[in-house]
């Protein structure tokens, strides 16, 4: 036992005095930090908007297309063949034709611009006469546009999880959202922490320090000594990263709140802009999404089960990890060199692909059967358990699951250290499968 | 107690081939014990199964009287013939590292290491990384590593390969020490001069099987041929039932070295009386085998 605490320690500590590690564990948070500001930024500065000029021989629709973040138009009163003269000259990104008889020929807007016109463009002009029409026609068939309003309504479901006989509002996208979240970084950490392992094994047998080492421990020991201080590493970075991208956003958060309130009200300067008709009707019809949903999501997380996820994923992280790490290490005990680890890594590597992909379908249906069996079976439970917990699991669902990833990693190690035992001490032969599996069954 | 190391009956299958078959081998107290054999003889598999890294498939060890057991890892000091280090590791921290797996406290391995940093006048390597030592100097720090926790048994695998001749004699003369000291040292190697001269009593495996066993001198006792070289001036004929020439050349003028075979039950005085009758006999001495001689010899005979 105090070897294996001595190996530990060594496994650790050579790993996280590495330069690599330092810069990896400072990086991250500052890429998250930096994707953050980015996005910040670009909300806040907008793209480049698109200036856009109107020709509308109808009269319909002047000023009736409302300017968005990113285009503005202008309307202006001259004939078509005059405004594509002077088009290039006029500095504008594109130009929208509304002939006079768009009534009876819908199809007749014409929009040019230098290069192509973006099917955004095309698909807010073509939406904005659609409406307008809409609305001519509903005004001559007696109907008010506010007659109208009132016969849509925004339809948006709310789920509720009947659980334990307690009603609890639950957001699916949250939900998703979360859970996929963390399927994703166990996907990730199996492969880059198992990989640690296998390469740390190898580095052992090609060096040749394996044999010295095994005259004072046995090879188990040196096998989970190795795999537990890569764990811990692992534990560490992830801490490491938590915390300090945490530490990180709330500075950030400061600096980026003191500016926000700076800034004038975006909204309002548009409206300053526009005809006072027009200001209301944009505010009518651009019902803010975002500051819709975000909270709604907001609150759907705090409902979600946060400490069973939180519980669920450190020991799905752990499960996943032993269970492939200890075969990664069995992988690297059996080889010479990098280059013959291929055909054993892939077997390996299959299953957790496999259950990358089938998270996509289960977050879709996350108690379907193919969720149900894919969080049973050891090799795809970390991950597809992870992402059905925050819509709700049976408990018993997932005490078997445990149980059954409990029982997968003692197996895959016991397999591996059968395997490592031998082959630490195997030099200069072109290990072969059937090779391996004869292994596993020798004596002592 | 005089034995070390008592192996008894010990079979070793691998899937293919039998690596042990039947081995016992007595290892004394206080020696240099060679253990020789031809390359895939099985020396390799014993070794490792008195370390403790396979186990035999029948057959046992007694270490110092007791059955081996885990915890006797801490009284061997093992030198494979494949060793490394961890390149990366500094190479105070890495003994430090190796000492406290044999179960030594860190302070007991700090006091020790800082003993052989000067004695092998090596002090400024301590913050080293092992990558940049040559291989010499690493093989120095194997086997420090190897003898640091003072083990009762210390198994050395070729320990002088790799070595130019001076560091090779600062080895040599550290092994003689060790054994002053009471270590036993088994001694694996196909460098038949550095058994001839370290080793007190000799195993020899081939096969898979013991051939040989014994202290030097019986073994040298064992495999000698009653021959002798001669060096005299005249003429000399061999004689029925007292000896017969085996060798003759002229050396200078009327003088003449050979050899010379010696009938059985016929003494060296006899062999004397019989020549000085035929020429003036100017030295005799016996022809005593070499180790080398007798690994070949019982190596083919096998």
């Amino acid at each position: 036992m105090k070897n294996i605490l001595l190996i530990i320690q060594r496994e650790y500590l050579t790993r996280v005095k590495k330069k690599s590690f330092i810069i990896l564990t400072l990086l991250v948070p500052l890429l998250m930090m930096g994707m953050w500001a980015g996005i910040i930024w670009a909300a806040m500065s907008g793209t480049d908007e698109k200036h856009i000029s109107v020709i509308d021989e109808s009269g319909f629709f002047v000023n009736k297309i409302g300017n968005g973040e990113m285009y503005s138009f202008e309307y202006i009163d001259t004939d078509l063949t005059e405004a594509k003269k002077a088009f290039p000259e006029s500095g504008k990104d594109a130009l929208v034709f509304i002939p006079a008889d768009i009534m009876e020929n819908p199809k007749s807007v014409q929009i040019f611009a230098e290069r192509g016109v973006p099917l955004e463009l095309k698909s807010k002009v073509e939406g904005a006469i659609e409406r307008e029409i809409e609305s001519i026609k509903l005004t001559e068939a007696g109907i008010t546009r506010s007659v109208l309003e009132d016969a849509k309504l925004n339809v948006s479901s709310e789920t509720i999880s009947l659980n334990d006989g307690n009603e609890k509002k639950s957001s699916s996208t949250a939900a998703t959202i979360i859970g996929f979240a963390c399927a994703f970084l166990i996907y990730i950490s199996v492969f880059i922490y198992g990989a640690q392992v296998m390469r740390g094994v190898m580095e052992e047998k090609t060096s040749r320090i394996v044999e010295v080492i095994i005259s004072s421990v046995k090879p188990f020991q040196l096998m989970i000594g190795k795999i537990v201080g890569v764990a811990l590493v692992g534990l560490t970075q992830f801490t490491l990263w938590i915390v300090l991208t945490l530490a990180l956003f709330s500075i950030g958060g400061q600096v980026v709140g003191s500016k926000l309130q700076d800034m004038p009200d975006v909204s309002a300067v548009q409206s300053a802009n526009l005809p006072p008709e027009v200001a209301a009707q944009m505010q009518q019809n651009q019902p803010d999404i975002g500051a819709d949903v975000l909270p709604d999501i907001i609150n759907a997380a705090s409902t979600l089960p946060i400490a069973t996820i939180i519980i669920s994923f450190l020991f799905y992280f752990l499960g996943g990890y032993l269970l492939y790490s200890s075969l990664f290490g069995a992988v690297g005990s059996a080889v010479d060199g990098e280059t013959d680890t291929q055909q054993f890594i892939l077997p390996i590597t299959i299953p957790i692909i496999a259950a990358f992909i089938i998270a996509q379908f289960v977050m879709r249906d996350p108690n379907g059967p193919l969720a149900f069996w894919a969080s049973m079976v050891p090799f795809t439970s970390p991950i597809i358990m992870m992402v059905r917990i925050p819509f709700g699991v049976p408990i018993w669902q997932i005490a078997l699951s445990i149980a059954l990833l409990i029982g997968g990693f003692i197996f895959t190690t016991w397999l591996a250290a059968r395997i490592y035992r031998i082959g630490i001490l195997m030099y200069g032969k072109k290990v072969t499968w059937k090779e391996l599996s004869k292994w596993v069954f020798y004596k002592g | 107690m005089n034995t070390i190391l008592d192996i008894k009956n010990i079979v070793k299958n691998y899937a293919n081939h039998l690596a042990l078959d039947d081995v016992s081998i007595t290892v004394p107290k206080g020696m240099i014990f060679g253990l020789l054999g031809p390359n895939g003889a099985g020396k390799t598999s014993l070794i490792r199964i008195v370390n403790q890294i396979t186990a035999p498939d029948s057959g046992k060890v007694f270490f110092d009287g007791e059955p081996l057991s885990e915890r006797h890892i801490y009284e061997i000091g093992y030198l494979p013939e494949e060793r490394g280090l961890y390149k990366k590791m500094k190479v105070g921290d890495l003994l430090l590292y190796l000492a406290r797996l044999k179960g030594l406290s860190k302070s007991e391995a700090m006091d020790k290491l800082k003993e052989w940093f000067i004695k092998f006048d090596i002090k400024n390597w301590w913050d080293k990384p092992v990558e940049d030592l040559s291989k010499g100097m690493q093989q120095k720090i194997q086997f420090v590593a190897t003898v640091l926790h003072q083990p009762k048994l210390i198994i050395l695998d070729e320990p002088f390969s790799g070595f130019d001749p001076i560091n090779a004699n600062i080895i040599k003369d550290e092994i003689l020490k060790l054994r002053e000291q009471g270590s036993t040292i088994i001694f694996s190697t196909h460098r038949m001069e550095s058994v001839e001269e370290l080793c007190d009593h000799v195993a020899l495996i081939n096969k898979s099987k013991k051939v040989l066993d014994g202290s030097k001198a019986e073994l040298k006792e064992q495999f000698k041929e009653n021959s002798f070289h001669i060096e005299f001036d005249g003429k000399l004929e061999s004689k029925e039932g007292v000896y017969q020439i085996e060798k003759v050349m002229n050396t200078e003028g009327n003088h003449y070295s050979g050899t010379v075979k010696l009938a059985e039950g016929v003494s060296v005085n006899d062999l004397i009386r019989a020549i000085i009758d035929q020429v003036e006999l100017k030295a005799l001495h016996e022809n005593i085998p070499t180790m080398n001689d007798i690994f070949i010899k019982a190596v083919n005979q096998a």
